[in-house]
């Protein structure tokens, strides 16, 4: 292909590329929002778009006056006299008004005028209000004032402890405020506060990680027998099993959650383990199934021959075989279970997942989108890590044809 | 087949099949059978549903919740939207899908692009309604937190209240579900066009057909089965949609779905809601034995 012709081939796609990098720009462009403003200060979140952070930033308050009056001499960082540090707090306090930092500039240094060119106004009023901004400027090159920073970590933590006031965790817990003391530790321990997403976070962990086994372990038996034992009725049961994985799961939770009450099981993890658990077998048997019993059949019959039972064929030979089955079944299992809203919400109300947890902090005024945004992104972290790392054993579970309850 | 020389026990079979077949039964047969029994039923699961008839009102007698599940307007709303959902939003989503799988087919850098396109697949609905509330921000008054808003603003236009703003909410909650979805049907269909046989489409080329020819009279067809499959998948998941719409409005200004209903039911009348779930189940039952036949078809054909 000689360079023309490709640089044709590359101007023909280029419609092709505008759409393809268009479609997946809008894709990302919410989570991007929400992103960003997860590390934003709360206050500069309700006043102002997460795509200003992206445009230039407005000076800091008394710049264009220092830079003005003073940098010529003392430097951008102040630093340029050594004997008139104005980046040391000890210099700078020994000004705590304007009017001080006057009259100390009417005195001339070495014979000549403090402010040669340019020169202060001539009106104290109009010195006083031009050096006003020029002494918090001062004040913040000195490190005296917090120079608001623009991003910040405190909504991820003001979400993992649960902290759902005006104003943030860390700061308050520093200055010792009573009515946050009143509610919070101020210690370590304040990350498992029920109201928090890291209590959320280890409740979603303690549902998840039996709710994934337990389906996989039963489906892997069920499915060898399916698979490879003869029984009477195996394509009728697998039939009204194909069945089952149709029946929304809305169908079974005003039963099940009476039935829960009178077992004293309501709001239990092993009720949500089990209820995950039976709604996630008919795919599951189904999907094992399939995969074990697409399996050479001269492989069985061989270690048939050579001894093994049915129970060594299916520990030594099916679930070994079937690992690349197991791993999608897992990891859609994980997700599923993860991800889960309406099951998490009826039956497990007073161990809050993530899910339920940042349901809880969403206002319907929109006042603390700094916590909400921390918490959401919490909640991402693992199953997209788990997506990432294993997203073609993800998306080959999806194909095998799930309709799921 | 299974091999006739592998002998086992006559009980071998049900030992293997015992768990699974106990959890089913109590979390799926069981419920679905109560469910049918409680929806006869009043708001507290004692009397017959005909006993919460009222004097001079209508009366479906023992099937009174599903006079309330066919005929309430909050119902009669809910349904409504769910159709819309189904009429609008699943085909939306499919096309979308489409024209995206082959689109990015032509690039190089294709498994970026449907790895991005798939990602809301990852994240709980929960999450994805928290990003979108964040996109459809509405302020009175103020600078606009919300991007859509925000570009309104930037050209000089007022704010929508995009949430609350009855028909474009629905709209922007099917947009929503749109982004969450697009990359599922996406994945299969992409799967599904990558299986058409190179040498077909490159011979109708040879002969002259255009794009678009070789699309509609090759492309398409082929992977029709494929489309079936997704729009059925697709009806049923949006058939029981209910997270994405309790977390973005929770049913208010008109755009209630069926799943939330039920689920605003479930502690205060358990009659009404379990009504509900069965409607939602006979809804879903046409696409259940198509599904079942399709099953055969594969079976037979193995």
């Amino acid at each position: 292909m000689n360079p023309l012709s490709r640089l044709n081939k590359f101007f023909g796609k280029l419609p092709v590329h505008f759409a393809v990098i268009l479609m997946c720009l809008l894709w990302v462009i919410p989570t991007l929002g929400l992103f960003v403003t997860s590390f934003r200060p709360r206050e500069a979140v309700l006043t102002g778009g997460w795509w200003t952070v992206f445009l230039p930033q407005p000076q800091a308050v008394g710049q264009p006056e220092y830079t003005k009056y003073c940098s010529s001499c003392h430097g951008a960082n102040g630093k340029a006299i050594a004997s008139a540090d104005l980046s040391n707090p000890s210099v700078v306090n020994q000004y705590q008004s304007a009017a001080s930092l006057l009259i100390m500039l009417r005195e001339p240094i070495n014979g000549q005028p403090h402010l040669l060119n340019p020169t202060l106004p001539s009106t104290p009023k109009d010195a006083l209000n031009t050096l006003t901004p020029v002494l918090t400027y001062l004040q913040t090159l000195s490190g005296q004032k917090q120079a608001s920073s623009q991003f910040t970590l405190n909504n991820y933590v003001d979400a993992i402890v649960g902290y759902k006031g005006t104003t943030d965790y860390l700061p308050d817990c520093q200055n010792k405020v009573p009515s946050t003391l009143a509610v919070m530790n101020c210690n370590a321990s304040d990350i498992l506060n029920p109201a928090g997403i890291g209590a959320a976070f280890i409740n979603t962990f303690i549902v998840v990680i039996p709710a994934t086994l337990f389906p996989i372990i039963f489906a892997a038996l069920a499915a060898y027998a399916f698979a490879w034992l003869d029984f009477k009725g195996r394509q009728w049961i697998f039939a009204l099993l194909i069945g089952l994985q149709i029946v929304p799961l809305q169908m079974a939770l005003v039963p099940i959650a009476q039935l829960y009450v009178q077992l004293g099981m309501q709001s239990t993890f092993l009720g949500i383990w089990l209820f995950h658990t039976g709604f996630g077998l008919p795919y599951a048997i189904y999907l094992m199934r399939n995969f074990i019993g697409s399996l050479p059949r001269e492989i069985f019959e061989s270690a048939y021959l050579d001894g093994a039972n049915h129970w060594a064929a299916f520990r030594r030979l099916a679930l070994p075989l079937a690992m690349p089955a197991i791993a999608s079944l897992g990891i859609y299992q994980f997700l599923w279970v993860w991800n889960d809203f309406l099951v998490a919400k009826i039956f497990l109300t007073t161990h809050p997942v993530l899910t339920v947890q940042i349901q809880n902090l969403i206002d319907p005024l929109g006042r603390n989108w700094n916590i909400l945004t921390g918490a959401a992104f919490l909640s991402f972290i693992i199953p997209m890590v788990v997506f990432i790392a294993f997203q073609r054993y993800f998306v080959r579970g999806l194909l095998a044809g799930s309709v799921k309850g | 087949m299974v091999p006739k020389i592998m002998k086992q026990g006559r009980l071998a079979p049900w030992l293997y099949l015992l768990p699974s077949l106990i959890l089913m039964t109590i979390f799926i047969v069981y419920p679905t059978f109560a469910t049918i029994r409680l929806s006869l039923l009043d708001a507290h699961s004692v009397n017959s549903a005909a006993t919460t008839c009222q004097p001079g009102q209508p009366c479906w007698g023992i099937f009174e919740n599903y006079r309330y599940a066919l005929t309430n307007p909050e119902m009669l709303a809910a349904l409504r939207n769910n159709a819309l959902w189904i009429l609008l939003m699943v085909p939306g989503t499919i096309i979308g899908a489409l024209f995206f799988a082959l689109l990015a087919d032509r690039v190089p850098y294709e498994n970026l692009a449907k790895s991005i396109i798939f990602m809301p697949m990852a994240i709980s609905f929960v999450g994805a309604s928290v990003i979108w509330r964040f996109v459809y921000d509405f302020r009175s008054s103020g600078p606009q937190i919300g991007i859509l808003n925000g570009i309104i603003t930037a050209f000089g236009g007022q704010p929508v209240a995009w949430l609350s703003a009855p028909i474009i909410n629905n709209f922007c909650l099917m947009l929503v579900g749109v982004w969450l979805w697009a990359g599922f049907c996406m994945t299969i269909l992409s799967a599904a066009i990558k299986g058409v046989p190179a040498e077909i489409l490159e011979a109708a080329r040879v002969d002259g057909a255009n794009e678009f020819q070789v699309f509609g009279n090759i492309l398409l067809p082929s992977i029709m089965p494929t489309i079936v499959v997704v729009t059925t998948t697709m009806t049923i998941i949006i058939l029981k949609v209910f997270d994405v719409v309790y977390v973005m409005t929770g049913g208010y200004f008109d755009t209630e779905v069926i799943a939330n209903r039920m689920f605003e039911l479930i502690v205060t009348n358990a009659g009404q809601s379990t009504a509900i779930a069965v409607v939602l189940i006979v809804l879903t039952i046409p696409i259940m034995i198509f599904n079942v036949q399709r099953f055969r078809r594969e079976e037979a054909a193995r």
